[in-house]
């Protein structure tokens, strides 16, 4: 049987000496799965999140990325996995300010060693699929909001990484153009079978997904198909 | 990372901020202009020094005649004449000696035509010329015939020449020497000043004997003021200064004990002194100037810390599309260096044109060599990388989540 893209098994995570986030948590997650993680704020959703991103590392337990044990790798590999497997996407966008939107998407490629060419060539094809075609020269601040989102939604994918995480990507959009977001979440996740967990407290956001769980006080509540 | 793709980064993160960018690069501005400033002073100095010695001649020494002591008051060398010209061709007899010139200077009156000009008259030899490696350029220089007959022949310094002939051409002419009628032989090649700072140039020189019985006669026949002796080779002045020390002390009938009536003195110590002075002292004003370089680094490393800072968020992004440590590392250090290079090649361009003007203000040498600037770009270099690896690292080891959370 080939492993689970992703496997949390009695994760942990303490803040300050014995405050506890996380307490023994353990799913998988299957690729090709669409999971949405809720929670209240301070339920420790984030928390989980940035350790399935590889930004931040549990306390104890075990979280195998596809198979290998994240907490053998070094800070460099983890690097890899992010730029490689991971996308992210998150509320605040997180663009750099001083690029233009064409060198924001372009970015994560610079750090897989690609030349310039074709740097330029898979976000260009990214900027086009997202619809942003024409504002590649601009800088993220003379965009939208929705457009921002849509600009880190490119960068997410510009390395074809197998799972995007996205962290309440709709929060700090109308409602509208947030279903335009989970539109594209549900295409990627339908025609392209990324893999994708998102996290949010809006129920019907967590709607758009297959799968939900809850995670109340570190805890996961429930785990079912949606 | 690639190195095209660091040079972009440095290049928009310093146009970002430019007023800060450009305080930063002010100090090694200063730095690096100072540097090369200081050293083209400092070796325009040694050239200066190192001409004067080479004009003075090498491996010299000068015999100077004693001292009367008169009831206790003692005066100045040479106010007693113990040396003689017999004493000069005795020491030209020691092997290390190359060559020998008695010396007795005096003051004369010079009169051609309409002009006159009070100048130093110089007895000696020919060998004179020989020692301290000073040719004549025009006419010829007297010959041991003219000592033997001590006729009244001349050889004129340029200065003395430019003071009584203006443009003419002196040679064959006669001047009047204390009243008695000259033949100019010959004009000596210009010297300029001497390590004193004496114009060396304002000097004519006569056969020492016509010096001695014509010009400025006294009651003992044969004396000389000091004796100029130059060695065989840099390695026999030890010896020839014992020799010639030794033979005197015979000569003069000196008795153990009893103090001497000539002194020694080796010139060629004295250039070593005066040139080491100048190598310290231009050694000293390039220190003093690369500790603003220093104050230069510190400048930037003050910026890219509270750069780094800025930009923990920046950087936190980075890390979670993928920027591994070194990634990170480089791109600050890249930025620390050329803020520090672009200084550098200001301050580099800004410290020729200062050492240019100087030089035409102050009518000093003043020389810029292309090593200095070698120099301080690769210090400037090197203070970059070595200020600046400091803040890289800081930002190189955030964690990511902290640097994406940092608000």
């Amino acid at each position: 049987m080939a492993d689970p893209l992703l496997c949390v098994t009695g994760l942990y995570k303490n803040y300050l000496e014995n405050v506890p986030v996380l307490k023994d948590v353990s799913f998988n997650i299957e690729s090709g799965e669409y999971v949405a993680i809720m929670g209240h704020s301070g339920s420790g959703k984030s928390t989980l999140m940035n350790i399935l991103g590889c930004l931040d590392t549990a306390t104890a337990g075990h979280y195998y990325l596809e198979g290998r044990d994240t907490a053998a790798l070094s800070s460099d590999e983890l690097a890899l996995l992010r730029n490689r497997l991971i996308g992210f996407v998150f509320q605040g966008f997180n663009l750099l300010p001083r690029s233009s939107i064409l060198d924001n998407i372009a970015l994560p490629l610079l750090y897989s060693g690609k030349s310039k060419v074709e740097r330029r060539e898979k976000a260009t094809v990214m900027l086009t699929r997202v619809g942003l075609a024409q504002f590649g020269d601009r800088r993220p601040n003379q965009l939208s909001g929705g457009q921002q989102q849509r600009v880190a939604i490119a960068r997410a994918l510009v390395t074809d990484p197998k799972l995007i995480l996205a962290d309440e990507p709709t929060g700090n959009l109308d409602t509208q153009t947030g279903d335009e977001i989970m539109k594209i979440f549900q295409d990627l996740n339908e025609d392209q079978n990324i893999t994708i967990i998102l996290v949010t407290h809006e129920d019907d956001i967590a709607a758009h997904a297959k799968r939900l769980i809850r995670v109340v006080d570190g805890q996961i509540a429930s785990d079912q198909a949606s | 990372m690639i190195i095209g793709a660091l040079l972009g980064e440095g290049w928009a993160a310093m146009r970002a901020n430019r007023m800060r960018t450009l305080l930063t690069m002010l100090g090694m501005v200063f730095g690096v202009g100072s540097v090369i400033m200081m050293l083209a002073i400092g070796q325009g100095a040694q050239l200066m020094v190192n001409e004067s010695i080479a004009s003075m001649g090498s491996n010299l020494f000068i015999v100077l005649s004693g001292s009367t002591s008169a009831g206790g008051l003692r005066q100045g060398s040479g106010t007693v004449p113990t040396l003689t010209l017999d004493d000069a061709q005795a020491i030209g007899e020691l092997t290390e000696i190359a060559s020998v010139a008695p010396n007795l200077p005096n003051n004369a009156q010079l009169i051609y035509a309409s002009n006159n000009w009070s100048t130093q008259v110089l007895g000696t030899t020919p060998a004179f010329f020989d020692v301290r490696e000073w040719p004549v350029v025009s006419g010829e220089a007297f010959k041991d015939s003219d000592v033997r007959s001590a006729t009244r022949v001349l050889l004129m310094g340029q200065t003395v020449v430019r003071n009584l002939f203006g443009d003419e051409n002196p040679v064959g002419k006669m001047v009047r020497v204390k009243n008695s009628p000259f033949l100019v032989l010959g004009i000596l090649a210009a010297k300029g000043q001497s390590l004193d700072g004496r114009d060396q140039d304002d000097t004519v020189y006569v056969p020492i004997t016509t010096a001695q019985r014509q010009l400025f006669g006294n009651q003992f026949p044969g004396m000389v003021r000091s004796i100029m002796v130059k060695a065989k080779s840099a390695e026999v002045m030890a010896k020839a200064e014992q020799g010639m020390t030794e033979l005197l002390k015979i000569r003069h009938r000196i008795h153990i004990g009893q103090e001497n009536d000539f002194s020694v003195r080796n010139l060629a110590a004295v250039a070593q002194a005066a040139a080491s002075t100048t190598e310290a002292m231009s050694t000293m004003l390039g220190a003093i100037a690369s500790v603003s370089l220093l104050v230069g680094g510190i400048g930037i490393m003050n910026i890219m810390l509270v750069s780094v800072t800025e930009r923990i968020r920046e950087i936190g992004i980075r890390m979670a599309i993928g920027a591994r440590t070194r990634d990170i590392l480089l791109q600050f250090l890249f930025e620390a260096v050329m803020i520090s290079l672009a200084g550098s090649f200001i301050g580099a361009v800004l410290g020729v044109a200062c050492a240019y003007f100087f030089s035409q203000y102050n009518d000093t040498l003043v020389v810029v060599t292309l090593s200095s600037v070698f120099l301080s770009f690769g210090v400037a270099a090197a203070v970059g990388v070595f200020f600046g690896f400091y803040p890289a690292r800081k930002a190189a080891n955030l964690k990511p989540i902290e640097a994406l959370r940092y608000q």
